[in-house]
């Protein structure tokens, strides 16, 4: 935890961890794959964002939202509206009876753009939208449940009946925001095309690189006193609140901070896949995203970027040859998760891969990696001069 | 005296949950430097009394008087800075994190959520956290995780966590409760030294550990004050003696 300087970090363990998924996103996979299959990795990373803001959220403060496809969809909606009136010029839809609205607006009987829409003109707008609309959203959940103590399963609840209250809202008011469709047909971000396997290879690296921003966002966090706070919480909230910390504050960066994650995702999605539409908001798709994140290892970062790309990555594999089990591979998958490794993936490389490393790089163990998952008393050899007796 | 003289003043001080009566119209007063015990049979009311002093529980009716702010408006870590520090009766720290960083987080610094972003690890805190884990027999165990203390050196752990704060008035909420008879004897020698330089409210059902510490005992039964006074006066009071003997 002490700063020590980036070239020092990079060779420690976890800096190598890093390296590692660098070396995976920037140069094998865009190697390996032709720029179909990149491009879904692609798509699965913008997921990952998702994840890594659960991680912190669900994993490190014990905060369980159902309702991330909520924030990604509002981040992928903001691009997606500034996008579509890019590709909406007088010239394009000449043959509407209101030209210069997106299509969808026009079958409608809208006649005017609603005033919305009207900032999507500016992309600097937009992308100060991506961030702030989910952001803004997440505080107002956050204030009002956080402030009044809501948590837990209620939380979730709650999370989850927002899901679906904008999902139909989204379907409902098919004029402006393209209805169950979405909004479709983007063609081009400031005139360059992002339908061209060239463009879809760039944006996968931007996608890569602003991945690498928040992990980074995300373990500045983590390894802060606010950090150490979260896991607190967790544990003993109410200790924290008698410590002398306002614990809904706490909750609600947090929750702001894991929305705007998600935010940033949508977006991303959105340019790489070319669409949006409200079957990545509602419960299903949200639930989803808590299933990469207990899969990866609901307190690791990296282990969220790995439970997205893998999840997801089966799941395009089940559906090409089986569409209609992947629902039931999934919940399977999630249970058996929760049963047999509750710490995911990373918690099983943890256990069972990092004592390899040790012995074939002969490094000393890790005295105390940066802890991410909860000491597990029956995990552990008590030293000698200490008793456990448990309550 | 005036009523602000006190360090803490609490009059008529009712909760009642359902329509039942917890703490009745209770009123006492502590003067700085003081070392209360509050002692009474089990549902007396005690715990409740230090949940309203502390804010997790809401009065009823009546008020408490703080170093002349009124504790019964503020919120659970307003009261914490504004000076009161709460043991509870189940030892509860933070498992996952080590006793160095369980007592890092009671330091009183950095209390907002951009302040725990920028807090530093100073030399300041170090010395800070060093000098209470001494205090606290844990001088050893720093790195240790929380979750593998014994029960006694958890309880310890909170009554440093407290310390750390730099309150002006401790409560302990049975501090020996569920110690073994080496950890009670190290647990008395601790409080000992807190007693000297803190003003300090406890629960407590050992009667010789109520003798060698309290200034004054309040005794409760059935949320109002029974008796209150020295020790011998409260051990002789017939009232006293009634209701711990009388079935
Ligand atoms: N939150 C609560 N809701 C309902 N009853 C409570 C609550 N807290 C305490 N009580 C009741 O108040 C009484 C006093 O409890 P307590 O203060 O814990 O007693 P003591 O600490 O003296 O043993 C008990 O009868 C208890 O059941
Ligand atoms: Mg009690």
């Amino acid at each position: 935890m002490k700063s020590s300087s980036p070239l020092s970090w990079l060779k420690s363990r976890e800096g190598l961890y890093y390296l590692a998924l660098a070396l995976l996103l920037v140069v094998i996979l865009p190697l390996a794959l032709d720029p179909f299959r990149l491009n879904m990795v692609g798509k699965y990373l913008t997921y990952a964002f998702v994840a890594i803001g659960l991680v912190m959220c669900w994993g490190k403060a014990g905060i369980l939202s159902l309702g991330q496809g909520v924030f990604f969809g509002l981040g992928g909606y903001c691009m997606a509206m500034f996008l579509k009136l890019e590709a909406s010029t007088p010239e394009a839809t000449a043959h509407q009876s209101t030209p210069g609205i997106p299509d969808f607006m026009d079958w409608n009987q809208v006649t005017a753009l609603p005033w919305f829409w009207e900032p999507f003109h500016s992309f600097s707008f937009t992308l100060i939208a991506v961030l702030l609309v989910p952001g803004l959203l997440a505080f107002i959940i956050g204030v009002a449940m956080f402030k009044r103590r809501v948590s837990g399963v209620y939380f979730a609840i709650i999370t989850q009946a927002i899901a679906s209250i904008l999902t139909i809202l989204i379907i409902g008011q098919q004029g402006y925001t393209g209805g169950v469709n979405g909004i479709t047909d983007l063609q081009t971000l400031m005139g360059w095309s992002i339908r061209t396997d060239a463009a879809k290879t760039t944006l996968y690296f931007v996608g890569v690189g602003t991945l690498f921003v928040c992990l980074f966002v995300a373990r500045w966090v983590q390894n802060s006193k606010f950090g150490r706070i979260l896991v607190a919480m967790r544990d003993q909230e109410n200790r924290v609140r008698f410590s002398g910390y306002d614990v809904a504050a706490f909750k609600i960066f947090i929750f702001c901070l894991a929305a705007m994650f998600a935010g940033v995702g949508g977006a991303l999605f959105t340019l790489q896949v070319g669409f949006m539409s409200p079957s990545f908001v509602g419960i299903v798709p949200s639930i989803e995203m808590v299933v990469f994140c207990a899969l990866g290892g609901r307190y690791s970062l990296l282990g969220g970027v790995y439970g997205a790309l893998l999840v997801n990555a089966a799941k395009s594999g089940f559906s090409e040859s089986f569409p209609e089990l992947w629902p039931y591979a999934m919940g399977a998958l999630f249970i058996g998760v929760v049963l047999a490794f509750p710490n995911g993936l990373a918690g099983l490389y943890r256990r069972y891969v990092m004592p390899l490393e040790d012995r074939l790089f002969s490094r000393k163990p890790a005295a105390r990696p940066a802890r991410p998952e909860p000491a597990r008393r029956e995990d552990k050899t008590l030293p000698d001069h200490l008793s456990v007796e448990k309550p | 005296m005036n009523k602000d003289d006190f360090l803490l003043a609490v009059e008529g001080l009712t909760v009642s949950f359902d329509g039942f009566k917890a703490v009745d119209d209770l009123s006492f007063y502590l003067e700085p430097q003081e070392i209360r015990v509050i002692i009474g049979p089990n549902g007396a009311g005690k715990t409740t009394v230090l949940d309203l002093i502390c804010g997790k529980t809401r009065a009823t009716a009546g008020s408490i008087r703080f170093r002349g702010k009124e504790l019964t408006k503020m919120k659970e870590h307003q009261i914490v800075h504004a000076g009161v520090g709460r043991k509870f009766q189940n030892p509860s720290v933070f498992e996952d994190l080590t006793v160095f960083e369980n007592l890092e987080v009671s330091y009183p610094m950095g209390h907002t959520v951009m302040g725990s972003l920028a807090f530093k690890r100073d030399a300041a805190v170090i010395e800070a956290v060093e000098s209470v884990a001494r205090t606290i027999f844990l001088h050893d165990l720093l790195a240790e995780p929380a979750g593998l203390l014994s029960h006694g050196q958890k309880q310890w752990l909170e009554i440093g966590m407290l310390l750390i704060q730099k309150p002006a008035l401790l409560m302990l909420d049975e501090p020996v409760a569920g110690m073994s008879v080496a950890e009670r004897k190290k647990t008395a020698e601790l409080l000992r030294v807190i007693t000297r330089d803190h003003t300090v409210l406890v629960i407590e059902h050992d009667m010789q550990f109520v003798g060698d510490i309290a200034d004054r005992v309040t005794v409760m039964h059935q949320g109002k004050v029974l008796s209150e006074g020295s020790i011998d006066h409260v051990k002789n009071d017939p009232r006293v003696i009634e209701v711990y003997l009388g079935h």
